[in-house]
């Protein structure tokens, strides 16, 4: 008992490391003074996310519950330091939280009436990022497919942004083989898409 | 026109968790006790 005292009346001078060992063998005051330490970092952490005071409490709540079970479970990997292994939960469970009123969207309106709330910027998600790059990748796998001399055309028109008359000095050829080369190019790139049964839309 | 320098932002000792939700972690951590079964890890809840 003496010895826990005096150990949480130094604590300002034990690491995180060390109250993190000790609460792991069993010293819940140490855990008392680990969240004393970081609750105003961790708390406005969430707070500049979320600017919502209930949902910093929740969330702030659910940081340390995970972080209490990791110990308790003997899995936390000590390699890395508390503190920022504790932001990332945070972090994680504000991204999770977002994701959860996307689904479910909250019109919020409690508060100022924030503008930027209701407006999107048009940029596209995680998921659509994804989708567009997997799409752009199958594009240049079908060009791939084509026969040289349409792939060439293709690739200086589309790729390379040249004009039909650079393309047939660039490859010698007229300017209406060049222009018919890319008829054939895109025909046929239908054509792979149908068979192939591939579904380029975002 | 004149600034009150002196006077504290009015935010600047509220940016800390309720004590309530302090006291829930801490009753909490005591509360949860976690027992190896064959490799596998189970926890309980006792209040």
């Amino acid at each position: 008992m003496c010895a826990h005292k005096s150990n949480v009346m130094n604590s300002k001078s034990i690491s995180d490391a060390i109250l993190v060992s000790q609460y792991i063998k069993g010293d819940e005051p140490s855990l008392s003074v680990l969240i004393k330490r970081h609750q105003q970092r961790l708390y406005s952490f969430i707070y500049s996310k979320v600017y919502d005071r209930d949902v910093t409490e929740d969330v702030f709540q659910d940081t340390f519950i995970k972080v209490i079970r990791t110990l308790k479970r003997g899995n936390y990997n000590e390699e890395g330091k508390f503190l920022p292994w504790v932001m990332r939960i945070a972090h994680n469970l504000v991204i999770d939280h977002f994701r959860k009123n996307n689904r479910m969207p909250k019109f919020n309106n409690s508060g100022d009436f924030d503008i930027f709330s209701v407006l999107s910027d048009g940029a596209l998600n995680a998921e659509g990022e994804l989708v567009k790059s997997q799409i752009v990748q199958d594009i240049r796998d079908l060009v791939e497919e084509l026969p040289e001399e349409q792939k060439t055309v293709l690739v200086m028109r589309m790729y390379n942004d040249m004009s039909f008359k650079e393309i047939s000095e660039n490859t010698g050829v007229s300017i209406n083989t060049a222009l018919g080369r890319m008829r054939y190019a895109l025909i046929n790139l239908r054509k792979l898409i149908e068979t192939h049964n591939i579904i380029l839309t975002n | 026109m004149a600034k009150i320098y002196s006077e504290k932002p009015s935010n600047s000792h509220t940016f800390k968790p309720k004590t309530e939700t302090i006291n829930f972690l801490l009753d909490y951590s005591k509360a949860l006790k976690v027992s190896v079964y064959k490799g596998l890890k189970f926890e309980s809840v006792i209040n």
